[in-house]
């Protein structure tokens, strides 16, 4: 018997159906659910860890990010333009800067910030304490991203947009400021959410600069807890701590794309 | 800015430029005076883009010399900005700021260039958007209006700079043929109210109605120029009779299939005597 096109499509996708649901429900009905939930689901648990997740350390995991971001962001954009200048050393040590930080895994970098600049300059004090070097620390190495990223929208834009704005009048800068980097940064709106979603997760690293109850984020309390209650929950919960905020995240980013789509 | 009214609006000596060891402009000697349209024609490559562009200095000169309103674009110390202010430019690609709407795209520069406050800004804008008959469309972003709209609204913004001197660079050759009348209609009516106007284009019919002198340009030279009946309708030099036939009657040189070798004995064809812009 001969199947016609609908019918073999039909026949083939019911069958992929099949084995996708046999997976599942092997691995569902294989499973140990007393002892899994006994290890990662103990409500007990769960219900000590609140509401210090959220109120300490869902708010510094959010902050760190903030401020590693908000940092990254303004030396990452300076960067950007350092590497299209015309001036050749600006290129240079903007290119150095890129390599260097880029190879350098973020760990070593807060090290360096959180204990070099101390003994470096033993007169002063990063600003903002724990955050500042966080943010300091984290934001080094996320600037040599987002440089990169910020320099590939810039180009992106048409080089016409800056010749209109200078025919106008308008001041290399000036152009600059209001004509392209808003155009760029409307271009790189979703590699610059990777890296925000980048940052969330590495603001676990704070534990090198010795956090305290009060600076504690969200994976080193879920990690103080494992050994205290010698349970998995907490990370289970810190896992979903992580999730609160990068999924709306990617909902809000979502709808500022949409905004912006008719302004393009 | 020191203007001087008595000197040309445009004055152009020996210009040279290169791209690298291609030679685009060999000598040009031109003026553009006060209040006169020039419309500049040439086959691709003939260097007048380049020559518009050099104007406003968009592109450095290799050599020579150029003034605007008496100022010396070519002059190192020249504070470019300032003399921009005075110096309409309309691109082939309209080059409106996507991100913003119509009405900031003719406001933002008045803002930061020349100081204005909003609400003189937008009156402004707003009654030069009325001048181009945009006037309902000050609130759409430029992706929402059709090429000929988009071109319209990048002259209304060049016009809120109230320029001296307007360049045109091929406005219309982006656009759908339907769409090109309105554009040309706008430029006819500046060229009335007097602005001094530099335009480049293949639009022969606005040439020769509008234009006050015509100037041909071929392999980086001006070949011949002069009142737009005796360059379009009686050119004196066999490059520019060949152009013309090109263009004014393509399909007549496509069927011989060699077009650059006979050249006809004939004077150029004369132009279609139907206008199909309404000029």
């Amino acid at each position: 018997m001969k199947l016609r096109r609908r019918q073999r499509e039909r026949l083939s996708l019911g069958l992929q159906y099949l084995v996708f649901i046999a997976i599942i429900a092997t691995v569902l009905v294989a499973a140990d659910w007393d002892r899994l939930a006994d290890a990662f689901f103990r409500v007990d648990i769960i219900k000590s860890m609140f509401p210090t997740i959220i109120t300490v350390a869902l708010r510094n995991t959010i902050l760190y990010t903030l401020g590693a971001f908000a940092f990254g962001l303004v030396f990452g954009t300076i960067l950007a333009l350092m590497r299209l200048s015309r001036v050749a050393p600006y290129r240079w040590v903007a290119t150095a800067y890129i390599e260097l930080f880029r190879g350098l895994p973020a760990l070593l970098v807060l090290f360096l910030v959180g204990y070099g600049i101390p003994i470096a300059f033993p007169e002063r004090e990063i600003p903002g304490g724990v955050f500042g070097s966080i943010a300091i620390g984290l934001g080094l190495t996320a600037a040599a991203y987002m440089a990169e990223t910020i320099r590939a929208g810039i180009q992106a834009v048409p080089k016409g947009q800056m010749e209109a704005a200078r025919t106008l009048g308008m001041s290399h800068f000036t152009a600059m400021r209001t004509i392209v980097i808003p155009q760029a940064f409307r271009i790189v709106i979703p590699p610059l959410t990777n890296e925000l979603i980048l940052l969330t997760k590495d603001s676990s690293l704070a534990y090198v600069l010795g956090v305290t109850a009060q600076t504690i984020e969200i994976t080193k309390f879920g990690r103080d807890m494992l050994n205290d209650r010698v349970n998995a929950t907490p990370l289970l919960v810190a896992g979903l701590a992580y999730l609160v905020i990068t999924l709306p995240l990617s909902q809000v980013v979502r709808r500022l794309e949409l905004r912006y789509a008719k302004a393009r | 800015m020191t203007t001087a009214p008595s000197r040309p609006a445009v004055e152009i000596r020996d210009l040279h430029k290169s791209f690298g060891p291609l030679k685009v402009l060999k000598g040009i000697d031109f003026e553009v005076g006060q209040g006169e349209v020039v419309c500049v024609i040439g086959p691709s490559g003939s260097g007048k883009s380049t020559l518009l562009r050099c104007v406003d200095l968009l592109e450095e000169p290799t050599a020579g010399k150029i003034w605007v309103n008496g100022v010396e674009m070519t002059d190192p110390d020249v504070e470019i900005d300032a003399v921009r202010r005075g110096i309409g430019m309309v691109f082939q690609s309209f080059n409106l700021f996507p991100h913003l709407t119509v009405l900031n795209n003719l406001t933002i520069a008045q803002r930061r260039v020349l100081r204005r406050g909003r609400a003189e800004a937008e009156r402004v804008a707003r009654a030069n958007l009325e001048r181009v008959g945009l006037t309902d469309k000050a609130d759409a972003f430029p992706a929402q209006l059709s090429g000929g709209q988009q071109q319209r609204a990048a002259i209304a913004r060049s016009l809120s700079m109230e320029p001296k001197l307007m360049l045109f660079d091929e406005p219309t050759s982006a656009l759908d043929p339907e769409l090109v009348g309105d554009v040309l209609t706008v430029m006819r009516k500046l060229a009335e109210d007097g602005m001094t106007m530099m335009v480049v284009t293949h639009e022969m019919a606005f040439a020769r109605d509008v234009a006050d002198r015509v100037v041909f340009m071929d392999g980086g030279v001006v070949v011949e120029q002069g009142p737009p009946q005796e360059v379009l309708g009686a050119p004196k030099h066999e490059r520019t009779r060949a152009f013309l036939s090109r263009v004014l009657d393509p399909t007549h040189v496509a069927q011989l299939g060699q077009p650059d070798q006979s050249p006809s004995p004939s004077p150029a064809p004369s132009l279609p005597t139907d206008d199909r812009h309404n000029l």
